[in-house]
């Protein structure tokens, strides 16, 4: 393979001028990856008067940011960002790009790795450096690509050994966001955008979007109910207890599936990672891709008729039985000792 | 009229694995798993045929897969599709996502023009979403993911509505488009009972080599004529027949992303206070927890 650089790209995602969370955490996990290969951290920023985005990206560790400012660019559409992003990482070789796994992310980052022919994995919960020996031969600092596949049980560890530029899409609340302490001024190299007619094969004609009113990431309590409880009707014994202990409500993907729980509640690999202080897992079995999302949890409390439910195996505290019958007596008891 | 190409997929029931089906290389090996048409892709289909209704054209449903894919393929015709694509070999084995794209839009250039190609957002074995938006690259096409509907096609240009993170928004898309389609967004027909009597008996090439095999006095290339003309021949292409590929591209050689490390999850475990589910225990964990200020 020809030689590679050491840069540390985060594609920064924005909506009217505002960095994504999941961004700015993985600018902040870039912070760190870039550290440990003595290299640098640029954000890329795509968008229209968006040079406060590529500004903010600083205070979360970038030593600098490409910024590409455009009308065309104002609001996302794939074949504008891609063709850019894709002429970028040709010319450049970032060694490792990270891309949130949003509704963007997962509509961008195959189509520039497609186009690289670069490795990308999804999901991904944790990322690593580290040398590796793959088939006899070693590699010096890949990035280890990290996460829970093929149905549970197994915790998968991708690589890319020969190609120069690794891809990785991470899950918004996965890594955690932090302000550096000694922030350096940024320098920003703007990229003039070079305009053809692929641009506008989507037009945009209506965009509706509102700020999820479920702040599951920011909640120090949350009661998650499972597939577990059976029943939509059973479900609402979580919102019970949640109501009673001031929690937010919270499920696992089966039970999304099951539609007991709208999709932004579901805490797990394909949801939200939560580190609350205190967590309710209620009738949920315990499947690696929830663990994944919520094992960070200050306590656990399970509660679960089936003594064998792998939760248990993390949980701080053990309720073997129903939740028809726990729940209502907790939240009896819970009401008449606070008074 | 449009033509339409669903790209579809069989896929393990992940409800249903064990660690057993892990090879040691750290692929899947998928013969050990029963085998369902991934939802999302039959939401793709059913999409494609109510274009088809309304506008007229033909629906082509192609899968990359071991032959038992034709499974799948034969429920595609149950439910209204008009042609379908096995793309076999054993060179694929390992594919990732992007060498998978590649083999799929060599087979898609192979089949020839189209208006639209459909795919499920993504399939319940991986959850990556990538096949898609890298065919549509590899294409050189245009995309929509997270489609819910497709309002209208009027001079060449779909109005569609999909899904964004928190929220919808209704695109201009031009044709040709890849599209793909989020959950929920279909429901998919029943499969017809007529159609069932028919396709049914609906055989790839590699179904018809075996039964040339096993009667002398049938000849292959009588028994695929045969087929084609009653329609129930499920074209079988191989890297022989797409004469374009490049080998070094495609299978686990030809992908970037390699599995270094398959771990079973090893839980620590035995750790947790056991609380009884009696009002005493109940009880006592809501003293420990108020008194520790993790509630009230």
């Amino acid at each position: 393979m020809k030689s590679v650089t050491k840069e540390v790209w985060v594609f920064i995602e924005q909506h009217d001028g505002k960095a994504a969370d999941v961004s700015l955490e993985l600018l902040s996990k870039g912070r760190k990856l870039a550290n440990r290969l003595n290299g640098v951290l640029k954000a890329v920023v795509l968008g229209h008067n968006v040079k406060a985005v590529a500004e903010v990206t600083f205070k979360y560790g970038a030593d600098s940011a490409i910024l590409v400012d455009n009308p065309t660019l104002e609001k996302y559409r794939p074949l504008p960002y891609s063709k850019t992003l894709n002429k970028l990482v040709n010319e450049r070789q970032p060694r490792i790009m990270l891309f949130g796994a949003s509704i963007i992310g997962r509509g961008l980052a195959p189509r520039v790795a497609s186009n690289t022919v670069s490795g990308l994995t999804a999901d991904c919960t944790d990322l690593q450096i580290s040398n590796v020996t793959y088939l006899k031969k070693d590699y010096e600092d890949l990035l280890l690509q990290i996460r829970p596949a093929f149905g549970g049980n197994i915790i998968a560890t991708i690589i890319t050994p020969d190609n120069p530029v690794q891809m990785a899409t991470v899950r918004e609340g996965v890594m955690e966001m932090h302000e550096v302490d000694d922030p350096k001024p940024i320098s920003i190299e703007k990229i003039k955008f070079k305009s053809d007619r692929v641009d506008d094969l989507v037009k945009i004609v209506e965009q509706y979007r509102e700020e999820s009113k479920v702040n599951l990431k920011g909640s120090q309590i949350i009661v998650a109910g499972g597939y577990g409880l059976g029943t939509k009707d059973n479900f609402k014994l979580v919102h019970d207890l949640a109501e009673a202990v001031g929690g937010e409500v919270a499920g696992s993907r089966a039970a999304v599936d099951a539609g007991f729980v709208d999709h932004d509640r579901q805490v797990g690999q394909t949801g939200v990672t939560v580190r609350p202080k205190l967590i309710f897992s209620i009738g949920i079995s315990g499947a690696i891709q929830h663990r994944a999302g919520m094992q960070e949890a200050n306590k656990i409390i399970a509660i679960n008729p089936d003594p064998e439910a792998p939760i248990f195996e993390i949980a701080h505290y053990s309720i073997v039985g129903k939740a028809e019958e726990v729940i209502p007596n907790f939240i009896d008891l819970y009401k008449h000792k606070l008074k | 009229m449009f033509k339409s190409i669903v790209m579809v997929k069989q896929v393990p029931d992940t409800a249903n694995i064990t660690g057993k089906v892990m090879k040691d290389d750290g692929t899947v090996n998928r013969s050990m798993l029963p085998a369902i048409f991934n939802h999302e892709d039959k939401e793709a289909l059913e999409l494609a045929l109510q274009v088809k209704e309304q506008y007229g054209g033909t629906v082509s449903v192609i899968t990359m897969g071991p032959p038992r894919a034709s499974d799948m393929l034969k429920e595609c015709y149950y439910m209204g599709a008009d042609n379908a694509y096995l793309i076999s070999d054993r060179k694929f084995a390992g594919s990732d996502t992007l060498a998978t794209s590649y083999v799929l839009s060599e087979a898609i250039k192979h089949i020839g023009k189209f208006d639209f190609v459909f795919a499920g957002r993504q399939a319940i074995d991986g959850d990556t979403a990538q096949v898609g938006p890298q065919t549509a690259e590899k294409l050189n096409l245009s995309q929509v993911t997270y489609v819910e509907e497709i309002e209208k096609i009027e001079n060449n240009v779909a109005r569609i509505k999909r899904k964004i993170d928190g929220g919808q928004e209704i695109v201009d898309a031009e044709l040709p488009l890849l599209l793909t389609v989020v959950k929920g967004a279909q429901d998919p027909r029943p499969f017809s009972a007529k159609k069932i009597m028919v396709y049914k008996n609906a055989k790839t090439l590699l179904d018809l080599e075996k039964i040339a095999n096993e009667n002398s006095l049938l000849y292959l290339d009588e028994l695929i004529q045969e087929h084609k003309d009653k329609n129930l021949y499920i074209e079988t292409l191989s890297t022989t027949d797409l004469s374009n590929i490049d080998e070094t591209r495609i299978g686990l050689h030809g992908s970037p992303t390699k599995v270094h490390k398959v771990e079973s999850v090893v839980l620590s475990g035995g750790d947790a206070v056991k609380i009884e589910p009696t009002k005493e225990g109940i009880g006592s964990l809501i003293d420990e927890l108020l008194n520790d200020h993790i509630l009230g």
